[in-house]
């Protein structure tokens, strides 16, 4: 008798505990779909698209969702009373149940539909594929050569004669006058991958290969991503920010990055002390004898939010540790400690804070 | 440790000293140790690959983390990856295949008893180097010690340029001298199951678990071959100056995703179908019912072979393939679904009119169902390449995968555990401890990997150390993070539970479950030569036959 209560305790304390994960995973998915959705944060999430792929691989996404939502409730539900209704019941262990083999017409209805259902999918799949892949490029597109470094972007405008790194500046696209951006991927060392979530999909770029895809941001502001290949120690960090502007305020930005650097002529030492330091081999400063190609180029360094691909603020204090120490901000990055005096640093810090 | 536990295993019974017995074990030749063997060798890589994942975990609990190290995480990553596929998975399927094929094709032993025991001690050299690299991979280079180039190691991080020092030499050839393992054991598996069945055994009445194991160990001489070529590739490149992958001198990064992912997809197959085929013995036993469409199955089975040799690229969907060559991977990977649902439904038809016993073998399988369905679900959301653009390379693949080989195979090893521990032991393991383990286990699962699908998209990239606050994930990687820490207590209760049974569990008897196939018919554990006399079969399950002789299954074969 007393085994039979701890047995009948025990199956409903484990279906009370089955029922409160449940309810808690339920509480749980519908508090954070909530905090992502919300119009104000900046979750890169790829439910909040600004631009037309992302667009519309949303809408083959919520197709796939709802296809499957349905495939598991039909399914589920058939496990869950299987499950429930064919428990054996105490006092009838003796007897086995009718020994069923198959059947033939079952076996081919839950084949057949299946296959159907698999036909569906791969033709609104295949359509969208279409759609993003080969849509062709207008003549008003901006085009922006992407390089993946270990652990920086360079972006290149060939037509503008622009070169920055590590924040992509792109113009909004009005859909009566489109002006969407063609990425050209390219890699100089490992694979890496391009990933904005709200604009796009991911891309790889990879070593001795070229790479296109493209985005049409339908409205302006900063949207966040980063790599999505591992491409080494740092791969974390390599942060990418897409600044989508406005034509006018991207005109703006052009005409400012086309400028040639001005020579503060306050900051000599500071100058003296990059251009006959190793800091020449890798970086480019615009008209000076600066023209690494390894690490950003820092001609408009101040224009920039960021420093070491997105991993800290632009401000004088983590320019100064970056110099000093990288390991200190982005451990394993490539760029060396520069061993400087104090003086030296401060006066170098000083000339970077002049590349306006 | 393996030797303490077996020593202490037949000194009890013969008195040998331990020094016997250890030579004993090691100079094996005998299917049911070497299975047994397996199984230890990779219960303790699990513990080790599971202590990576756990300081994974610590890593990512909160954003800035500084538990470890860019470069000790990315050596943590690689290593868990490469541990759990190649010394825990693949070490531990092989084990049971070694210990049930020939019990339950009526053998007295594997085809190949000595190529049995030289695979089983390539594979442990194969784990036992990869863990030396922690100790001799920096080599005279003062470089990094073990690989950290992910597990799937693409080119061209492997090159020397960008992986100086002797880690992933270390990673080659312990992959490589494991996959030769690996063929080895799978031509003894295909060899055993072709030539040695007992009278009366055709094809059509083989348990379910030979054919699927059949299967499986075809795919391995597939899949494995062409890693084993890469693998050698790779070494030309490193120590002949070869050019093969060596982008820097025009070789090609996308020439080595090719060879790893054709690897590499079969081998989820290779691992999840000897999962199926423990599902398909168990759930009939304690449905009391045969298994639903047995033809169906097989062909299902064979279908999903043939299909994913040819899925392979769905791993390569960002690396800017044309529009053709997407859409054909997108049909070919949702047609492996077709087979894949078709199994499901039938074990559900096995289920259904059945009389269900939840003992927990049964519950671990019903987990299994739940959860393969879920991940077979989330890789159709995958298999759409626009879809994929998204989420690959996010942490929704990671809970993806993870989804499959611990909610599916782990799931399923673990019923194989609890089924089959009375024939390995002659102990029957504690039911109360099981059922605990069980709980434990599933809470602990749906908290690490149902959470983990958000942040992947919420924009998070797998492989990363640390990440930025502010931007969604902060609470959700808190959570991953505790029910890892639920799942290492459901395994270490799991572990007590193997440890405390072997000793004091109940004695099994031959037939604990009322079981059908040949293996329960000998005594547990089972003698060494298996069978007194080779046993004649006259259906597929030759146990019932024999207790319900009114009504034999051989009437309708």
């Amino acid at each position: 008798m007393a085994k039979k209560y701890r047995g009948k305790w025990g199956t409903v304390i484990g279906r009370v505990i089955g029922v409160l994960v449940i309810v808690a995973g339920i509480l749980l998915a519908a508090s954070l779909c909530t905090a992502a959705l919300r119009a104000d944060n900046p979750v890169p999430s790829i439910f909040r698209p600004h631009s037309t792929p992302a667009d519309s691989i949303v809408h083959l996404s919520r197709f796939v969702l709802a296809i499957t939502a349905l495939i598991f409730l039909v399914v589920a539900t058939l496990l869950t009373y299987a499950v429930a209704k064919f428990r054996n019941k105490a006092g009838d262990a003796q007897r086995e149940p009718a020994q069923v083999y198959g059947s033939t017409q079952i076996e081919l209805a839950w084949t057949v539909i299946p296959i159907l259902i698999v036909v569906v999918l791969f033709l609104a799949t295949a359509r969208v594929i279409h759609a993003i892949q080969d849509a062709p490029k207008p003549e008003t597109a901006v085009e922006v050569t992407a390089i993946g470094h270990q652990f920086w972007w360079e972006f290149r405008y060939p037509a503008l004669g622009v070169v920055t790194a590590n924040e992509l500046h792109i113009p909004v696209s009005d859909p009566d006058h489109p002006t969407p951006t063609f990425l050209k991927l390219l890699s100089a060392d490992t694979d890496h991958s391009f990933w904005v979530p709200q604009l796009a999909g991911k891309s790889d770029l990879i070593p001795n290969r070229v790479n296109e895809m493209w985005m049409d941001p339908h409205s302006t502001g900063i949207f966040l991503g980063q790599c999505a290949q591992y491409c080494g120690t740092q791969h974390a960090k390599m942060l990418l920010r897409v600044s989508v502007d406005s034509p006018e305020a991207f005109q703006v930005w052009i005409d400012a990055q086309k400028q040639p650097v001005i020579q503060d002529e306050k900051e000599t030492v500071g100058r003296r002390v990059f251009e006959t330091t190793a800091c020449v081999n890798c970086h480019a400063v615009g008209g000076t004898n600066a023209t690494g190609r390894f690490g950003p180029d820092l001609t408009h360094l101040m224009s920039r939010r960021t420093i070491a691909a997105g991993a800290a603020e632009n401000t004088k204090e983590n320019l100064r540790l970056w110099i000093q120490n990288p390991d200190a901000i982005k451990p394993g990055s490539l760029m060396p400690a520069m061993q400087l005096t104090d003086a030296d640093l401060d006066a170098l810090v000083r000339y970077l804070e002049t590349l306006q | 440790m393996s030797s303490d536990v077996m020593a202490i295993k037949t000194a009890g019974a013969s008195g040998k000293p331990w020094v016997e017995t250890l030579h004993e074990w090691v100079t094996t030749v005998d299917h049911k140790r070497l299975g047994i063997l397996y199984i230890l060798f990779a219960l303790i890589f699990l513990v080790i690959g599971g202590i990576e994942a756990t300081i994974m975990r610590i890593q990512l609990m909160r954003p800035h983390n500084d538990f470890v190290s860019p470069q000790v995480f990315n050596r943590m990553f690689t290593m868990h990856g490469t541990t759990m596929i190649f010394f825990v998975a693949m070490p531990v399927l092989f084990g049971f295949a070694n210990f049930l094929v020939p019990l339950m094709i009526g053998a007295r032993d594997m085809a190949f008893p000595r190529l049995n025991a030289f695979s089983f001690w390539l594979t442990a050299l194969g784990g036992f180097l990869l863990y030396f690299s922690f100790v001799g991979g920096s080599g005279l280079y003062g470089a990094g010690n073990a690989p950290d180039v992910g597990w799937w190691a693409y080119a061209p991080l492997t090159s020397r340029a960008f992986s100086p020092g002797h880690s992933t030499d270390y990673w080659t050839i312990a992959l490589l001298i494991s996959g030769f393992g690996s063929i080895g054991t799978s031509i003894n598996i295909i060899a055993t199951i072709l030539c040695m069945r007992c009278p009366g055994m055709t094809l059509g009445r083989m348990p379910l678990l030979a054919w699927l194991n059949l299967v499986m160990s075809g795919m391995v001489l597939l899949a494995i071959t062409p890693l084993s070529a890469a693998q050698l590739m790779l070494m030309v490149d490193r120590y002949l100056g070869g050019h093969f992958f060596d982008t820097q001198a025009g070789g090609s990064a996308t020439l080595w995703m090719h060879f790893f992912w054709i690897f590499g997809h079969p081998e989820v197959y290779v691992l999840i179908i000897p999962c199926f085929a423990f599902v398909s013995e168990i759930v009939p036993v304690f449905s009391r019912k045969p298994i639903f469409g047995y033809p169906v199955m097989v062909g299902a089975t064979v279908c999903i072979a043939f299909v994913s040799l040819s899925v392979w690229a769905h791993h390569m969907f960002t690396i800017g393939m044309n529009s053709y060559a997407n859409a054909f991977f997108t049909i070919t990977t949702m047609a492996v679904g077709v087979p894949t649902g078709i199994k499901i439904f039938n074990w559900l038809g096995t289920m259904w009119g059945g009389k269900l016993i939840f003992k927990t073998p049964m519950l671990f399988c019903i987990g299994f169902l739940f959860q393969f369905l879920i991940a077979g679900l989330t890789g159709i959301m995958l298999s759409a390449a626009p879809f994929n653009w998204q989420l690959s390379g996010s942490y929704f693949v990671v809970a993806h995968f993870h989804y499959v080989i611990v909610g599916g195979i782990l799931f399923a090893l673990f019923a194989a555990f609890y089924y089959w521990y009375p024939k390995i032991t002659g102990r029957m393991l504690n039911e109360s401890l099981g059922k605990l383990h069980f709980w434990l286990f599933l809470i602990g699962f749906h908290m690490t990997f149902d959470v983990m699908h958000i942040p992947g998209i919420l924009g998070m990239p797998r492989r990363i150390y640390t990440y930025e606050p502010g931007r969604g994930w902060n609470t959700l990687n808190l959570i991953i993070t505790i029910g890892t820490f639920i799942q290492g207590i459901a395994t270490s209760v799991f572990a007590a539970n193997l440890i405390f049974s072997y000793f004091k569990g109940p004695r099994a008897g031959n037939d604990p479950w009322d079981a059908w196939t040949l293996e329960w018919s000998v005594s547990s554990p089972p003698p060494e030569y298996n069978f007194a006399s080779i046993p004649t079969v006259a259906s597929r399950r030759p146990l019932w036959d024999r207790k319900h002789p009114e009504d034999p299954d051989s009437r309708y074969d």
